[in-house]
Formats: C-alpha cells, structure tokens, sequence
C-alpha cells in the first residue's frame, strides 16, 4: 500500500507521466483480451519483444516501420498545436506518394540532385495541398476534420488515376515504374543484391542483419524533422504566433496576429510532414505505387503517435518508435501462436482512449485505494 | 404585514473545493415575505453560497432548513420541489429556444406519452405573467428580446415552479436606473404575497433601496447581518472590504483644450447575426480625457470596440485617428498607431491563458525588434521585460513562467494592463476593466487608468456599470441600439436621465 | 431515360442507407453535446457483428438488433471517457476508431479460422426486399423499389421518429437543451450526465444499424474494406445537414446520388471517362458544398465541451 500510495503521488504531480500509464493499461488490456480469446498474454509479449529486439535485423526493420509513422505523427502534432486536427495527413502521405513515384521514375540525375529535387518538390506539392485544408477553414468556415477526410479520397483516387496512366504504370500491372536508383534512399540496395554483396555479407552477419531490411536514410531525415518541428515550435516567432492561435485564436487575433494565415502556414508545414512521409516511404521501401483499394492508415496511426507523443516533438519520435515496434513484432503473432494481429490496434486503442481522458487516472487510483483499505480491515 | 416565519434557514454551511474553504459555516436565515440581501465583495462566496441552497453544490458540512424541516439537496430539482427558485447572474437561458419553451424546460407540460403541450403551458405562462406585470411575449426567442425581459423569463421560470423563495443573483448588474426600479417592484409584489426573496449584491445602493436585512460575507464567513434600515451605507462597506473604503474617487482635472484624437463618422458594423450592431454612429474622442460609453448590454458596444480595434470588419464610415485614417487596416497597424485595448473578457480576448505569464506580455510586440532576431525569439529579454512589468505592476505571483491560467482575476487584470499600459498607447479602450475583481483591484486598476489620463493620454472607459463611468469619466456618452444618443458632461451628470438614455426613452 | 432515372434513384437510396443511420447517429450525438468521431469504428463493429450474427443465427432482423447493441456497447464507451471523465471527446473518438476495426478484425479471425472476412449469408437469410415482385418488371418504380432493402425503410422511419422526438417530445426538448446549455439544464433539474450517456449510446446503436445495414443488405458479409470512411461522410452529412435529421437525410442522399452517378457514367465504357477521377466526385461535392451552402455557428453551443457537475458557474 505505502508503495501505491507513493506511486499515486509520483504520477498525480506529473502529468507526463499519464501517457506512461495509459501505455501500461494498453498493454493490459491487450492481454486481458488475448486471455479471454484463450491465448497466453505473457507468450504473446514475450513473442513481440522477441520479434522487436530477437534479431538485428528484427530491430532495422523495426526503425524502418517507424520512419513513415513518426513523420505522419509530427504532421498531426504540428497541426494540432495551431488548434487544427488534421485527419488529413493520410491523403498527404499518399500525395507524398504520388510525387515520389511520378518524379523518382522520369527523370534521371545524380543521386545528390534526385533525392534533394524529390524532396523539394514534396514539400512544396503536399504542402499545398495540406494548405487547401487550412485554406477552406480559414476562409469559408470549413472545419478541417470534414475536408480533410475528403481530401484523403481524393488523394487516394488520384494516386489510382496516376497509376494507370500509360506513361507511368509499368505495362500489364497496376503499378507504376519503379523509380530510377538515384532516387533511392535505400542502403546499398544494388550491392546486397549482386553476388559480390551477398558473399561480402554471408561474412559479416551483423551487416547482413542490418541490411536485411530495407534500412534506409529515411530515419535520420526523420529525426531531422524532429528537431526542425521543436525548433519552430518552440524558439521562433511563428512558433509563438501558431501556439497562439492553437491555444485562443480570439486572443492571438487581439493580438495582431493573422489567424487566417496561421491556419494556412500550419496546415503546409503539417502537409509537407506528411508528404515527405509518403515519398520517402517511395524513396526507400516500395519504390513504386500501387493501385489502393483502401486507405493504408499511415496518416491515421500518424494521430494516435502525436497523442501518445503529448503532441511533443520529442515525444513523437518515441512514440513512433514505440507504435512501430509493436505494429512489426506483433506481426510475429499469428505465424507463432496463431493469435490475431490486431490485437495491436486494440491496445493502440486503448492507449489513446485512456489518452483522452487523463481524468480517469485518480480514478483508478481510488478504486484501487479503496480496495487496499478493505483488505487492511 | 409581514409574516414571521422563516421561510429558509442555512446552518454552519461549509463548500470546500480540495483544499480551498469557500464557504465557513455560514449561517443565514429569510423570514417570509422579507428581503435579504447577501453583501460581499466578488470572490467572497456569495454565489458559491446560494449554489448550495439551489443544489448546485453539495454541502462539505452543515443543514439546510426550508419550512423549519431540514432538507438534503441533491440536485436542483430537490430546491425546486421545496419551493426554491433561482435566476443566476449568468442567465440560464437556452437562446435558440423560446420564451415558453424555456420556462418549461424541466417540468413540461404534456399530453401524456411524452409528447409537449405548449398551449397549456402558454395559459398558465400569460397568467403569471399578468399577475405580475411582467409584461413577456412567450412565443419570442431568447435571441430576440432585451436582457432586462431575460431577466423576467428567469423569474416566470421560478414562478412557473412555484417558488417560495426566489433567490437573485446580482439581479441589477446589467439593467438600466429604470429597470432596477421595476424590479424594486416585482420584489414587492412578490413579498407582497408573502414569498421570500434573496438577492446577492455588492452594490450597497440598491441593497438600502431594497432590501430589509443585509448579511454581509467576507472571504467566505459571515460577518453580520444587520437591518439595512438602521445601517448607514458606509458602514456595510467598511463590514463588506474590512476597512474603510472611498466611496468616490478623485479623477482630476479634465482637458482644458478640445483636440480630437479619434473621430468616428457614419460608422456601420454588422454582428454575428448579420444585423447592424453599430448603426452610423458618430463619436469624438479628444486628448487627455476620460470619456465614459454607457449603456446596456448588447448594444452595439462590443462591435464598436472591435470595428476601432480592427478586430471586427467595418461595413461603412470612417475612423481617424488624429486626421488619419484607420479605418480597415488590421489589428497590428491599429496598434502600432497607439491605440490600446483591454478588452471586456480578460480570459477569452485579453489572454492565451495556456501561455506563461511573460508570453502573455508580449502578446503584440513578440516579434518586434526588441524581442525577435531573425524570426527567432529572444526568450532572455523577454523575461526582463515581463519581470519589470511584474514588478512595477504588482503582479503576483511574481513568477514570469507561470500560466496565466494559474493567475487569481485580478492579477490576469493586471497582466492586460501593464502589457497595455507600458506601451503608452495615445488612446487606450478600457471594456470592462473590472469586472468581477474585489475592492483591492478595482481601485489599483482605476487608479492606473487615472494615471493614464495624467500621463496626457486619454481612456475610452466602456462599461456596463454606470456607477463606474460616472466615477471615474469626463465626459459621458450613452449609447442606444447602435447610436451616440447623446453625450454629457461628467459634472452635471444625472443617473436618472443617463438610464432613460441607455433604454432609448430620452 | 426514364429508367435511368429509376435506375439512379435506386442505387442512391442504397448508398444512403448506411450513411443515413450513422448521419443520425451523429446528430442524436452531438445534439446532446457530445462530438462522435468514433461513428466510424461503431459502424465497423456493427457490420461485423451483423454479418457474424446473421450468418450464425440467420434471422437478418435479430442480426440487425444484435449489431445495434455492439454499436450501442461501442457509444457506452464513448460515454464513460466523455461524460464521465470529461474526456477529449476528439481524441475518445479517434481511439474508438482504432478499437472498433481492431476488435472486428480480431474477432473475425477467432471465429472465422484467421479470415478478416466473414462468410457470405445465404441470399434468404439477407434483409428482404419489402417490396420485391410489387412493381411489374422494367417498370419505373420497378428500377426503383424492386431492389431496396427493408433497411432502407428502416432508415427513413427512423429519420421521422428522431425528427418527431426532437420537436414534439419532452425528452427532445431536455436533450437539446443540454447541448445548448448544460449549466442551464442542470439549473431546473435535468440530469445532464444521464442525457447524455442516452444520447451517446443511441448514437452508438445507430451507428451499428448503419454498418449492419452494409453487411447485411448491401453486401452479405463483413471485410476489412466494406466500411472505409463512410462513417467520417455520415459525419460530414451531418454538419452540412445542419445537425437536423431531415438536413442529414438530403445530405445522404445526396452523397448516395453522387455514387450513384459514378457507377451509372462508369457503365459507358465507349466515353472513356477515367474512373478514378470520377470517383472523386462524391468527396468535391461535399467540400463546394460545404463552401457555398452551409453557413456557420449552427453547431449545437455546447458541442464538444466536457460538462462537470460542480464546476464554477
């Protein structure tokens, strides 16, 4: 009990540490539910830890899974602190898509060219279109959730529209080209795949466990983004006039700041995040697109990253971390014990749920409080 | 005659919210047919207090009485079966709905299975009304009438219910000299019937007007209840701060000259609702003088404000500042022009209170030279500027870093004025600028603005408290449905006239 | 031509159908001040326990009310995170949108041998089509009518019953008003906590109609695809529908006309239209529309905001 008591108080005067414990009650519910369905939840966690941390290449694979899902999570996080919830970053991954697939795969150039072009290009393309979002909203009054949704639909078709166009779909498939290798962010993707490559690496199998993923550069652009979105956010004038906005737009309005325009500037910023998402996803895994039947819910998984993430920059790339880990090593559940993968999305769930409502935690807090005085007498 | 029963009795109630005490056994009693006034400074637990007895809140400890027999309130709908009634300072209306449809709300009227009644709502509506000369029209929408005809659906609403005790909260802060004195009589006739009324105030002149007894609270206890018969007006201000109080104050000389500073002509803005708020309004501002804007809430004060601030788009007329003109540009170049703004809901307009309190001071100025360098912040020196308006401002606590959301009223006051008084703007707007603070800081924001006009500035004082722009302008103009009807001068100023102005009969 | 026409209405009011349940689901909702962005995992949950129940139990109307209560289950979450726990009500949504897919997906494979797709019910077992055999063939109403489902009918009577209770009913009048102003509500005794949990499970059982109204009608099982955002549309129908069930009603349809349009132009292989642009109709419709018809400031005032009990009026 006085270790309760002391754990209550630790959590109780620092709400950081809310996100921990919706984390600890995702978990349990996850393995309350595998319990139910007759699997063992200790084996099932044993099982995804073994498939995060088992092998090195289990790890790369793990920060490649990551890669997309911390950008789209910065996206939702720097929307969200301008006061805007951008359901969107879905469409502008699959703009960022687009944007790879059609300018990695018609031009060639030097490698440090194509990839900074790309990028570029991105930014600008899936900014814009992040833009319109913030556009209708300022403007006409359209709340962000309702376009945003509709601009994913049209980004979903217009990446089929672009799929099957004859100049760029690879002839009988439903997809595109794949893109030239300058424009490739994958680590010695031509030399793990020669002969001279896989002989070098059948002796050196640390190399070979990093390299047996598509290990790429996306990570440290990534990271990189991280520290640009803290950077803004947190020591610039825009940063100031965004948060302004976020927190009261009626006072940041009395203050001489244009809220329309925030909303606009905020809504590129969060786009491009995305978008670069989505390219280097092209850039680095795929290499080309595909016809989609159905959002691939980067963008949406981006929302419960920048939830989980306290809407942080920092907090971000763990969380991402954090979802990636468990999106990859939950995949070894059904080949080993058979049991759904979804029960991933159950705990992410969860742990958002709980997210949401950080009231609920002295809550229970006090039912087990209550229990402990019971027991005592 | 009055009965001498009492009608509701509180014993030794306590409120506490965690660990703060807002209410210390307090024990308060109404006899039939009387008036009681509660008397308290804001922030004193006044309306905590009748919360309880509404069953807002729940008591921490202590009874209530009604009739003699002790009750348990639950919710408000165990004070409103005991015969309890209560019109909040906040009108508890729903606006899209109607006059009926409010009253009704909670004990409707059916034809049995669910389904509403209104026409045997409206028979009973129409005679209330009637009895009571309140003079409503049940099929309006709350949107549609007048704040002083809000009031008296409140009270319909409470008859309707058929209260014994009808409990007032700060029943006169928004009505007219004349309204007040209607509802003097409503009171009466109320009373007359030998029903009880309860009204909070800190307004000692209308408590001698109305009331037959007085309990004054001071920072949550009971200090005496006194017949407001034999108690002078200065005494139950000295028993409401805890020291002797001034009852006016000294606001210097007026402008001896006659410049114009801001010149409004034609002026048309529109409100939400699309209808013309502010309707060709002309107005002259000149240097160095306090000019008070009376007049009732929602006539067009708001949008004028924000039309000069920049804040709210201008549909026709001009505003010029010294010859020049502003009209239409944005809220930035308005204020860099020298005009500042401290608007009349500190917490929604005034502050982003999820910003530290050094954020907060520089809600306009952040990216100017003084504070930016190449876009980005120079958080050091924005940290000695707010700790030198902290200091010279007594804001406290004097902590830059933290939330404003974590600042008591008064000092999230204080913050909006030094921010806005340390730029030495030419004209400064004051909306409201003491609005539910207590004593202490109603004279040091008063004082402020006073000094403000020494500087050789001047102050557009807007607010809905006419004693407060008699006390402290020089000259007086009252506004009605969106126009100037007129402008007198502070001296020979009579409340009685400036009310008739304020409800458009002049 | 005039078939066309028939044909085209058809096909619109089944599009609808499943738009129109969860487009009320949202405004039974947030009427009541709740915001529901969960509607689209409730609708997931309820096409998956519908085709579950109806291929189990083959009663498609027990399927049906057993999709409701999971919706319903589904809505009672929602309302313990927002109401009780004054939760972000944005960010409860979006969780119940990661469980609501999890969970069906997750239970499809337990029951189903590891499918993510349910098997198909019997055409006998699926919702009827009331007025099947009704109209004589090729005729107009026949294009229209021959093909609709009950739960169309469904749909549409429960349109008029929300619509009636709103305006004309006691219960109506409170839960309005508690989305307008709780305070206020509370001040005459309505229990504002027990409106909403109402509310917010109702819109729940709603929204697990609208999926049931998917896999048991539209199609005769449950997939990973079948739902895909419909429940964000129905959100979207709502807003542009004004927070009203007639408005939801027209918006859906609307929606539905769109889709309809799609396939029917898409039928015309000789115009080479491309398909895919065309599909994005529905969706541009919706955001010229919310530019050019739908004013502001019609959400109900207390929208989205937590109400407590005691808090400093």
């Amino acid at each position: 009990m006085v270790f309760l008591r002391k754990f209550k108080n630790m959590v109780e005067n620092n709400p950081k540490l809310f996100p921990f414990i919706s984390i600890l009650i995702g978990l349990v519910s996850g393995g309350v539910v595998l319990l139910i369905s007759g699997y063992n939840p200790f084996e099932a966690y044993r099982i995804i830890l073994w498939g995060i941390f088992g092998k090195i290449s289990y790890f790369s694979y793990t920060i490649v899974k990551s890669t997309p899902i911390i950008l789209t999570g910065l996206s939702v996080t720097f929307a969200f602190r301008t006061g805007l919830f951008n359901i969107g970053a879905e469409g502008q991954f699959i703009m960022g898509t687009i944007v790879a697939a059609i300018f990695g795969s018609l031009f060639q150039m030097p490698f440090y060219l194509h990839i900074p072009f790309i990028i570029l290009l991105t930014i600008i393309i899936t900014g814009i279109f992040g833009a319109v979002i913030g556009f209708l909203k300022a403007n006409y009054g359209v709340h962000e959730v309702i376009s945003s949704i509709m601009m994913n639909w049209i980004a979903l078709y217009l990446r089929n529209y672009f799929v099957r166009l004859s100049w760029l779909a690879k002839p009988n498939s439903e997809q595109t080209k794949s893109i030239f290798d300058s424009a490739v962010i994958t680590f010695f993707d031509n030399f793990k795949m020669s002969k001279e490559g896989i002989l070098w690496l059948s002796g050196h199998p640390i190399c070979k466990g990093i390299l047996r993923a598509p290990t790429n550069a996306g990570i440290f652009i990534a990271i990189l983004a991280v520290i640009f979105v803290y950077f803004i956010l947190n020591k610039t004038t825009l940063g100031y006039r965004l948060k302004a906005v976020g927190f009261n737009s009626d006072s940041a309005r009395f203050g001489g700041i244009d809220v329309n325009k925030s909303f606009v500037t905020s809504m590129f910023i969060s786009g491009a995040l995305a978008g670069l998402a989505g390219a280097l996803q092209v850039m680095a895994v795929s290499h080309n697109i595909s016809i989609l039947s159905m959002m691939e819910g980067y963008g949406f998984d981006g929302i419960a990253v920048a939830l989980i993430g306290g809407c942080s920059a920092v907090g971000n790339l763990w969380a991402g971390l954090f979802f990636g880990a468990l999106k990859y090593g939950g995949t070894k559940l059904q080949p080993l014990m058979g049991a759904p993968f979804e029960i991933i999305n159950i705990v992410m769930g969860v742990i958002v749920f709980f997210v949401a409502m950080p009231k609920i935690i002295p809550f229970i807090f006090s039912i087990f409080e209550k229990k402990g005085e019971k027991n005592v007498r | 005659m009055k009965e001498t029963t009492i009608a509701v009795e509180m014993r030794e109630a306590t409120k506490m919210f965690g660990a703060f005490v807002a209410n210390d056994k307090i024990n308060l009693q109404v006899r039939r047919g009387e008036i009681l006034a509660i008397l308290g400074e804001n922030g004193a637990g006044k309306s905590t207090l009748m919360n309880m007895l509404y069953g807002l809140y729940s008591l921490t400890s202590g009874s209530i009485l009604v009739d003699g027999k002790k009750v348990v309130f639950a919710s408000p709908a165990d004070a409103i079966a005991h015969g309890i009634g209560m019109v909040h300072q906040h009108f508890m209306l729903v606006k899209p709905f109607t006059v009926i449809q409010n009253i009704i709300l909670g004990s409707e009227t059916t034809k049995g299975y669910g389904a509403l009644d209104y026409k045997k709502a409206k028979e009973k509506i129409v005679a209330l009304s009637q009895r009571y000369k309140l003079n409503i029209d049940p099929d309006a929408t709350i949107n549609q009438i007048s704040v002083g005809m809000q009031q008296k659906v409140e009270i319909l609403k409470a008859l309707f219910r058929n209260a014994n005790t009808l409990i007032l909260d700060e029943p006169t802060a928004v009505l007219t000299p004349q309204e007040i004195q209607e509802l003097g009589k409503i009171m009466k006739s109320l009373t007359a019937e030998g029903k009880s009324v309860i009204f909070i105030s800190h307004k000692l002149k209308e408590i001698k007007e109305l009331a037959d007894k007085c309990t004054v609270i001071r920072k949550g206890k009971v200090i005496e209840t006194v017949s407001v018969a034999d108690t002078s007006i200065k005494e139950m201000a000295r028993l409401m701060v805890g020291r002797a109080v001034l009852l006016n104050v000294d606001k210097g000389e007026k402008p001896k000259t006659q410049e114009e500073l801001l010149k409004i002509t034609k002026l048309c803005v529109r409100n939400e609702k699309n209808l013309l708020a502010v309707d060709h309004l002309d107005l002259t501002i000149y240097k160095g003088e306090i000019l008070g804007l009376a007049g009732i809430d929602g006539n067009g004060q708001d949008e004028l404000v924000k039309a000069i601030t920049g804040l709210k788009p201008i549909e026709s007329g001009q505003v010029e500042k010294e010859g020049k003109r502003i009209t239409g540009d944005t809220p930035k170049e308005i204020y860099r022009s020298g005009i500042g703004h401290i608007p009349s809901d500190r917490q929604k307009h005034g502050l982003v209170l999820d910003f530290s309190v050094q954020n907060n001071m520089v809600l306009e100025i952040y990216n100017s030279k003084n504070f930016s360098h190449r876009f980005i912040l120079q958080k050091g020196k924005i940290k000695s500027f707010a700790k030198r308006l902290i200091k010279s401002f007594d804001v406290r606590p004097t902590d830059e870093n933290k939330l404003a959301r974590d600042l008591s009223g008064g000092n999230q006051q204080k913050v909006i004025l030094a921010r806005e008084i340390d730029a030495s703007p030419d004209l400064l707007i004051a909306c409201q600028p003491t609005r539910g603070l207590d004593v202490g800081a109603i004279e040091y924001i008063q004082k402020s603005l006073l000094d403000h006009k020494k500087n050789g500035k001047t102050v557009f004082l807007v607010s809905l408290e006419l004693d407060e722009v008699l006390a402290l302008s020089d000259r007086i103009a009252v506004i009605h449905a969106g126009k100037i009807v007129g402008i007198v001068d502070a001296e020979d100023a009579d409340r009685n006239q400036i009310g008739l102005m304020m409800s458009g009969g002049f | 031509m005039l078939d066309n026409v028939a044909l085209i209405l058809g096909t619109t009011f089944m599009y609808a159908t499943p738009l129109v349940y969860s487009a009320l689901a949202g405004v039974v909702s947030e009427k009541s001040g709740v915001i529901n962005l969960g509607l689209e995992g409730m609708m997931v949950i309820g096409a998956f326990i519908g085709a579950t129940c109806g291929f189990y139990f083959g009663s498609p109307f027990l399927a049906f009310v057993c999709a409701g209560i999971a919706g319903g289950l589904m809505g009672l979450l929602h309302a313990v995170a927002c109401v009780s726990f004054s939760a972000n009500q944005v960010i409860s949504g979006v969780a119940l949108n990661f469980i609501g897919p999890g969970l069906a997906l997750f239970l499809s494979r337990i029951f189903f041998n590891g499918a993510t797709t349910t098997p198909s019910i019997s055409l006998t077992n699926k919702m009827p089509r009331v007025l099947s055999g009704l109209f004589p063939e090729s005729s107009f109403f026949y294009y229209i009518f021959d093909n609709m489902y009950a739960t169309t009918y469904i749909a549409l009577f429960f349109v008029i019953l929300i619509w009636y209770v709103f305006n004309k009913t006691v219960i109506g009048l409170r839960l309005i008003a508690v989305g307008e102003h709780p305070v206020a509500a509370q001040t005459v005794g309505i229990n504002v906590v027990k409106i909403r949990y109402c509310a917010v499970t109702i819109s729940g059982v709603l929204a697990g109609f609208g999926g049931a109204s998917l896999s048991l009608a539209i199609v005769s099982n449950f997939r990973p695809t079948l739902v895909s955002g419909q429940g964000f549309i129905a959100l979207a129908a709502m807003i542009f529908g004004k927070w009203k069930p007639f408005g939801a009603l027209w918006a859906c349809l609307l929606f539905g006309f769109a889709q309809a349009l799609v396939i029917f132009l898409g039928q015309f292989h000789q115009l080479h239209l491309p398909m895919d642009l065309l599909s994005m109709l529905p969706y541009v419709l919706t955001i010229v529309i919310l530019i050019y018809f739908v004013g502001k400031a019609v959400a109900p005032s207390a929208d989205g905001i937590p109400f407590e009990k005691e808090q400093k009026i």
